[in-house]
This record gives C-alpha cells, sequence and structure tokens, in this order.
C-alpha cells in the first residue's frame, strides 16, 4: 500500500475516532432511549397477543409468535441503521458556522459526516445490546432462524443498503438547515412517514395487497421492512430480486440527493463567525 | 394569590400568541406532523379491526373514540406544558434555568408555563371531532352527566400526562443530555390510546396506579360510553392516581432543584 493511500485511510480512521469519543458522551441518553423503547414493544405485543387470540388463527401469514419475532427483528434492525442525533448536528453545524473550519480540511463534509454515522451506530448498538438480547432470550421460544443460508447474506446486504439509505435521507434534511432556520417540523414530517409506512408500526405485509404494491416503490419501505421481510423469507424469488433492485435504485437516488443538497446547500451559504 | 398568577399566565399567553402567529408556515407544519400520526393511529386500528370485530369488550368505533379521547388530551398537554416541560433539560445544562428560579413566583410554575402551542389547541379540536364522528356511527348519544364527568376526566388525564414529564425532566439535574427524556414521554403514553382489556393484571396495576398512563384515556372514554353503572369507581381511580402522580412528581422536582448547582456562575 502506498504512503498516499494509508494516509488518507488514517484520515478516515481519526474522524471515526472523534466519533466514537463524542457519541460516547450521549451513553446514558442511549441507554434510556433503549430502555424506554421497551415499554411500547410491551403494549405492541400485549395488543397483538389480544387480536390473535379474538381471531384464533394466523392474520396475512403471520401468527401470534411471527409477529412478536416480527417486532424483535424491527427493534433490532431498527438499532443498527437509524441515525439519531445526525441531522440535528448536521444542521447545527450549518446554523452556527462550524462546517467553516470543515470546508477547509481535506475530505468531503458527506465523508466526514459518513464516518461519523458509522461511529455512532457502533457506539449506539452496543450501549442497546443489553435490552435487546435480554428481550431476545425472553421471547426466544418465536425465534426461527431462516432456513437457507443464503439467505444471511442477503439480509446483510440489504442492511447495510437500508442504513445507507437512512443516512442518505437524513443528510439530505439537515442540508435544508441552508435554507431554514428550524428544520424539526420537516424531520419530523418525514419520521411519521418511516414509521407508518416502514414496517415500524406493523409489518407491510398485512396490508391489502394493491397498498402494498404502491409502497414497494417508496424509499420508507427499504428503510426498515426490506431486509427484515428478506430474513423472514417472506420475499422470495422474483420479488426478492426486484425488490434488491428497487433498494440500490434508492440507494442510487438519495446518495445522489445527498451529493445535490450539499452543493446547492453550499452556493446559498454564508459564512457567519470569525 | 391566584389572580396574580392568572395575570401573568394571560400575558405569557399573548406573549405565546404573537411569537407563533409571527412564524405561520412553522405553524402550519407542527399541525401536519400531529395530523399524519393522529392518522397513521387510526389505519393501524383500521387494520386490526379489518381482521377482528372486538378487542375484548371494545369494537372498532369505541377502540377510534379512545383515541380520539387520548388525542384530545395529548394535545391539550402539549398546547400548554410540552414545550416548558421538554426544555427543561436544556435550561439545566446551559444554567438558563437561573432567570427562571429568580421570578418571584413558584419555578415550577414558572418553568412549566412560559410557552403555549395553538397548533396543538387546533389538533385537540381534531381529535374531539373523531370523537363525535364515533359517537355518531355507535348511534350513541351520551347524557349531560357523562359529559360533565367526561370533560373533567380529561382534565386529570392531562395532570398525568403533565407529571410524568415532569418527572423525567427532573432527571435532567442528574444526567446532563438527557434529550432521551423526551422519548421517554412518548414512549410511556404509547399504550395510553389501547384498549385496557389487552393488558394482563400486573402491568394493569403498574401502570394504573403508580405510573397512570393506562388509565388516562381509557377512564374518560368509558365514563362517556361504557362505563355500566360504575362511573363513581372510574372517576375515583382517576383522581386519586392522578393525585398521586402529580404531588410525587412535585416532590421529586422540588428534590432536584436543591441539588441544582448553576452551570453559569
Amino acid at each position: 500500500m502506498s504512503a498516499s493511500t494509508t494516509g488518507k485511510i488514517d484520515k478516515y480512521i481519526s474522524v471515526f475516532n472523534i466519533g466514537l469519543q463524542n457519541t460516547f458522551v450521549y451513553r446514558w441518553n442511549y441507554f434510556l432511549r433503549a430502555v424506554f423503547g421497551l415499554i411500547p414493544l410491551a403494549g405492541t405485543v400485549f395488543l397483538w397477543s389480544a387480536v390473535f387470540k379474538e381471531r384464533g388463527g394466523g392474520l396475512h401469514g403471520y401468527d401470534y409468535g411471527s409477529m412478536i419475532y416480527y417486532y424483535l427483528l424491527a427493534l433490532l434492525v431498527s438499532n443498527l441503521v437509524t441515525p439519531t442525533e445526525d441531522e440535528w448536528q448536521i444542521a447545527a453545524d450549518i446554523r452556527e458556522g462550524q462546517i467553516n473550519s470543515l470546508l477547509t480540511k481535506p475530505m468531503s463534509y458527506l465523508a466526514y459526516r459518513f464516518c461519523i454515522f458509522w461511529s455512532s451506530r457502533l457506539v449506539y448498538t452496543a450501549v442497546t445490546l443489553p435490552p435487546i438480547v435480554f428481550i431476545f432470550i425472553y421471547f426466544r421460544h418465536y425465534i426461527t432462524p431462516p432456513v437457507h443460508t443464503l439467505t444471511y447474506f442477503l439480509t446483510t446486504l440489504s442492511i447495510l443498503m437500508s442504513a445507507l439509505i437512512q443516512f442518505f435521507i437524513t443528510y439530505s434534511l439537515a442540508m435544508m438547515a441552508f435554507w431554514l432556520l428550524e428544520i424539526s417540523t420537516i424531520i419530523f414530517i418525514v419520521y411519521s412517514f418511516e414509521y407508518f409506512l416502514g414496517g415500524q408500526m406493523f409489518p407491510i405485509d398485512i396490508m391489502p395487497v394493491s397498498i402494498q404494491a404502491a409502497m414497494k416503490w417508496l424509499p420508507f419501505y427499504y428503510e426498515l421492512f426490506c431486509p427484515i421481510a428478506i430474513f423472514l423469507e417472506h420475499l422470495k424469488g422474483a420479488d426478492l430480486l426486484q425488490a434488491l433492485t428497487i433498494q440500490s435504485g434508492w440507494l442510487f437516488l438519495t446518495w445522489a440527493a445527498a451529493r445535490a443538497m450539499w452543493r446547492r446547500g453550499l452556493g446559498h451559504y454564508q459564512a457567519v463567525g470569525g | 394569590m391566584v389572580r396574580r398568577y392568572i395575570e401573568i399566565y394571560s400575558i405569557m399567553l399573548r406573549n405565546s400568541l404573537i411569537r407563533e402567529m409571527s412564524f405561520k408556515a412553522n405553524f402550519l407544519l407542527w399541525m401536519l406532523v400531529e395530523v399524519l400520526w393522529f392518522c397513521g393511529q387510526i389505519v393501524f386500528f383500521s387494520i386490526i379491526f379489518g381482521n377482528v370485530d372486538r378487542l375484548g369488550d371494545w369494537t372498532k368505533w369505541e377502540v377510534v373514540l379512545l383515541v380520539g379521547t387520548h388525542q384530545i388530551i395529548s394535545q391539550l398537554f402539549q398546547a400548554f406544558f410540552f414545550v416548558n416541560v421538554a426544555n427543561i433539560p436544556e435550561l439545566v445544562r446551559t444554567g438558563k434555568l437561573d432567570s427562571v428560579l429568580v421570578l418571584p413566583i413558584d419555578s415550577q410554575f414558572a418553568a412549566s408555563t412560559k410557552q403555549f402551542g395553538l397548533d396543538s389547541i387546533v389538533n385537540a379540536v381534531v381529535g374531539a371531532v373523531v370523537v363525535c364522528v364515533s359517537l355518531a356511527h355507535l348511534g350513541y348519544v351520551p347524557g349531560v352527566s357523562a359529559v360533565l364527568l367526561y370533560l373533567v376526566a380529561i382534565g386529570f388525564g392531562v395532570t398525568v400526562h403533565y407529571s410524568i414529564m415532569l418527572g423525567l425532566a427532573a432527571v435532567s439535574f442528574w444526567v446532563v443530555r438527557a434529550q432521551g427524556l423526551v422519548y421517554g414521554y412518548f414512549n410511556f403514553l404509547n399504550i395510553a390510546r389501547y384498549p385496557d382489556v389487552i393488558f394482563p393484571w400486573l402491568f394493569r396495576i403498574i401502570f394504573g396506579w403508580i405510573i397512570p398512563v393506562v388509565i388516562v384515556a381509557k377512564i374518560p372514554a368509558r365514563l362517556l360510553i361504557k362505563s355500566f353503572g360504575q362511573s363513581g369507581w372510574l372517576i375515583f381511580h382517576l383522581v386519586i392516581a392522578a393525585s398521586i402522580v402529580f404531588w410525587l412528581s412535585r416532590a421529586f422536582w422540588q428534590f432536584a432543584l436543591r441539588r441544582y448547582s448553576s452551570a453559569s456562575s
């Protein structure tokens, strides 16, 4: 490896380290979030338990056990891929003029944020893992691993793409801070779509087929639901291939949007402060 | 004494309205956020009731009425208190709480009432409309006393929301960077809109008496449409549980204040 390549890698590793340290400050914050997150999970479990008891049978291919398993996976995957503080940090960087000092560094802001994103995901996952492991052990009877080995590989691929799509969407939204003083409304509007259409609230495949067909084309489907459906082997054959293709399409589009937003935002930017 | 507080509050109310009206786009967007969440809830329950006829003794439109009632309560809480209490951790972290503490009024009152959100009032009205639509679907006309009890119960429901949020915010005197606590509030209240019958008995005791989120919307809704002659017991339960949680949170707030050492000086 040439000296310049090692230099490049060192640069990213040091930003990654800064990210680790910055996120570590929030460890209690994250831990509390994970623990409090168990309350709505309990509510969901009780609700579905009542639904299946009342119905006395399966529902769109789910029974009580597989429904609980779905929510456990949703909890795990969303902890792995969902950015937590990134949008607020980026918006603050822009609003308070912090990006001035970053503009002079030999690294694009996107690459800089990308390193921070990975390090914060790592800390977040580490901090929130104990409660999640506890929950998985508690519900161990409902856990059914996939039949095919290939499923593990495809799920990992899809989770990675989900993480990237979520990161690029977050980044693009945070770029609105170049134009607006207050971006929290926009972030919460998009978040509500992600929550209901991304599979956090309920699995997408219990919806009517026509609605599902439309939702397959939206990015929200690929932010959380897609990797879980692959892991549960609900997506198979041609459907699986189609899902992965659309997911890569959204990955490319959100990446392009992130870059375009940065360029346009910077054109609009007037540095404040000294 | 009370008059003085009313006077102070009306001045703050006027200031909030002026500020709110100078950011009209923001006002409309926040309203949209809440409407989206509310619609999402309704869609979720429509999907569930597409598969079952009832959950325990709750039918579809009774649950919609429950969700609407919860919307009224949570939006009233958000209108009067949410922004203020959610901001307390930040005041503690930056030391800006000092300027609240030196005011010659009760510190809890001053920290809880500074801002008022008109958008949430509009959303509470949306919730009220949904309650009326549900009543029409149920073909049920509640009596005057049921409606009055319902309104009183809504007031106590707001008290429960407020007390839980204040208790969480007071933790920030120990844990700096406690924004996660705001999520705690949303997580607790998430279960308030589910029908009570789905919860096991231990859960119902903990979240019906100690952290009484399960009864926040359920008791008002039951008082309105299905009290089964138990109105007295229902309102008694809510009043006692709400008073306990309110006094606990106030005591915790005062205890936490004694620990406060300003960050600014």
